[in-house]
């Protein structure tokens, strides 16, 4: 291949916009880009920009915590489960609420990507690369726990339907095996998505870079991308059909988590709500995930025209509506353990309130109900630190929520016999704390190797981008200026 | 039919509007071996160059179709040929509960024809495509957008298409080596 780079084309740096002080919905992308200013500074943070000693930092930072992470799982390997703190009436613990917590952030990227698309939302272009990511490996670190609490992972195997000389087949009743084909489509889809939406990019990347390995790399990546109008026929074609299959899926997944607590019949368990109250939680913790994520890395790249407020004040909406529908899940399962007359009922909820773990359902009213009702106002909306304060409350809380719906269900069940405390072991706060390390060394390595915004869906959201019907080229101001 | 000494002249324009003009009166003059290039999707193009829908969404469908009786099939003939067991009393084609996994194996299948589905149409991964001949066709993934007629065209002439290309005001036009 001869690419060069020719010509250099007239730039027009964006002016950075300034934050109005009363926000009329503020846009979706900074003035003065075009098509090139766009392509340049997106694929910069890649290609040209030095990486900064604090993404060293941080990346190291992220590798200690990997490194526990694989020494946690070495020595439960080694020695078993129990150095964990799961005992008889609490058997499923940590690795269960953090398999929950951690999927449930990944359908934000989900909703983001392909159910904001089918809705033709077009501020979402410019996170919807980022959350994706944040899907994979979000979904990645979920995957991990089940794995390990099997007690033999070595045979994780078993639960796929494959062709064996013990002539077994998986156990097709069981929501737990409805989860190993829910996760393993949700990862797979996933990843088809965002990696489709990446081809362009790589394309873009492939052109630009200036080192041979980069363009070796970045040209497999993109497999001879060439921006036909043919292929981005059908490109389209595809990219909107699988967001109308991951829209379905994003619903499946953790209706089918949900199964795995409310198909059985322990009491806080055995309940209908469970499905939509856990998709709406997921959403939740996931919208809060995304704005912690988000906020930070647009300070620290500066890309403040293209992560605008109205991406922070839409997203702070969304978390606000789907807060009040996890509420009013809380709401049901404490009316319907009155309403039900069930005593087993009754007493788990009385227990939840103010047993041993009551002070934690407290904390949770207060992070997931009381906090976010903040973003009601338009002033704590457009304030950036109020935003990753809430965004980051809302993230312990929806982990104390799971924290609440796994022990407090199991800690006392019907026989006060067989009641016990279910207390944390070292060993599951270095696990769980491994898995936060993983996402970040991921998710580190992903925007320094990989555009995190979709530079191509950017360029669609500029006016010039517009064809205009009578063949008239005045694209308002840049447009017409560059050369003839 | 001889190989023709090069692949194609290629124009270059400035914004998607003057390519979609470019693509309509090159249309109009008759060519018909043409295509173009450009940084984003443009929806105008599919009418411009008169491009024929894609069969994608029909294969998807049928991929999808697959996935579901495959998805189910599997379950019910382990569940009721091969190894048939009772649990809880349940009947051994107990399929309200095979639903979550016949309907994962749908997206699966499905997601999985739409994207190799969109590749094998495409053509990709193709590493060499004789357009990346052209040094300039690297803007082609930045701000530029590019018009080829490809020798191929029963009407193409080198001198006269040449002609007829700078008639539509590009920024240049330039032959495209095999």
């Amino acid at each position: 291949m001869n690419h060069g780079q020719q010509q250099p084309v007239d730039e027009r740096s964006g002016t950075a916009l300034e934050e109005p002080a009363v926000p009329a919905p503020p846009p979706v992308i900074g003035p003065g880009h075009t098509f090139a200013t766009v392509t340049d500074k997106i694929s910069a943070v890649v290609l040209t920009q030095p990486t900064s000693k604090r993404w060293y930092l941080g990346f190291c930072f992220a590798t200690a915590l990997v490194l526990i992470l694989l020494y946690s799982i070495g020595y439960l390997l080694a020695v078993g489960v129990g150095i964990w703190g799961v005992n008889v009436p609490v058997g499923w613990g940590f690795a269960i609420i953090n398999f929950v917590w951690w999927i449930g952030i990944g359908h934000a990227g989900t909703l983001i990507s392909a159910i904001l698309l089918l809705l033709k939302q077009s501020w979402r272009t410019s996170i919807n690369r980022f959350a994706e990511a944040m899907t994979l490996f979000a979904v990645a670190c979920a995957a991990i726990f089940p794995v390990i609490h099997m007690g033999r992972p070595w045979f994780a195997y078993w639960m796929v339907p494959y062709p064996n000389t013990m002539g077994l087949w998986p156990q097709w009743r069981s929501p737990l095996i409805f989860d190993v084909f829910a996760v393993t489509t949700y990862f797979l889809i996933s990843l088809l998505f965002w990696y489709i939406g990446l081809i362009p990019d790589m394309a873009t990347l492939r052109d630009r870079s200036q080192s041979r390995v980069g363009r070796v790399i970045y040209g497999i990546l993109a497999m001879g991308w060439r921006g036909s109008a043919r292929h981005w026929h059908r490109y389209e074609k595809a990219y909107l059909i699988l967001a109308a299959l991951a829209t379905p899926l994003v619903v499946s997944v953790h209706t089918i988590v949900s199964f795995d607590f409310a198909v059985s019949i322990v009491p806080g368990w055995h309940t209908t709500i469970f499905p939509p109250y856990f998709v709406a939680g997921a959403l939740f913790a996931g919208f809060a995930m995304v704005l912690t994520l988000a906020i930070p890395i647009r300070a620290f790249y500066g890309l403040e025209d293209f992560i605008t407020m109205r991406h922070l004040q839409n997203m702070a909406k969304v978390m606000l509506a789907t807060g009040l529908l996890v509420v009013y899940g809380y709401l049901m399962e404490a009316f319907m353990a009155w309403y039900s007359g069930n005593e087993f009922e009754k007493s788990m909820m009385i227990n939840r309130m103010t047993g041993p773990y009551g002070w934690l359902y407290w904390l949770l009213l207060l992070c997931n109900f009381a906090v976010p009702q903040l973003l009601w106002f338009r002033r704590m909306r457009s304030n950036v630190a109020v935003l990753f304060v809430v965004a980051l409350v809302v993230n312990v809380g929806m982990w104390l929520e799971r924290f609440i719906i796994v022990v407090t269900s199991l800690h006392r069940d019907f026989l006060p016999s067989s009641w016990d405390m279910y207390y944390p072991t070292i060993w599951d706060v270095l696990t769980f704390l491994g898995t936060i390390g993983l996402f970040l060394w991921l998710l580190m390595l992903f925007v320094r190797y990989l555009p995190m915004i979709s530079i191509f869906e950017m360029r669609t959201l500029l006016p010039q981008a517009e064809v205009k019907e009578n063949g008239q080229q005045t694209a308002p101001g840049q447009h017409s200026t560059e050369g003839k | 039919m001889a190989r023709p000494p090069i692949y194609g002249l290629l124009a270059e324009f400035d914004s998607p509007t003057a390519l979609v003009e470019a693509a309509t009166r090159t249309r109009e003059a008759g060519y018909t071996h043409t295509d173009a290039f450009s940084p984003f999707p443009i929806e105008e193009l599919t009418e411009a160059l008169a491009l024929r829908p894609t069969r994608l969404p029909l294969l998807i469908l049928i991929g999808g179709v697959m996935g579901c009786l495959g998805g189910f099939f599997m379950q019910w003939f382990s569940a009721t040929v091969d190894y048939p067991f009772n649990i809880g009393g349940r009947p051994p084609n107990s399929w309200p509960l095979f639903m979550p996994v016949t309907f994962e194996m749908t997206v699966l299948v499905a997601g999985f024809t739409a994207v190799l589905g969109m590749l094998a149409l495409n053509g990709l991964p193709m590493p060499y495509h004789p357009v990346f001949n052209v040094p300039r066709f690297a803007l082609a993934s930045r701000d530029r957008f590019f018009l080829c007629i490809e020798a191929t065209d029963p009407q193409f002439d080198r001198q006269r298409t040449r002609q007829f290309l700078l008639g539509l005001h590009p920024r240049e036009v330039n032959e495209v080596e095999h």
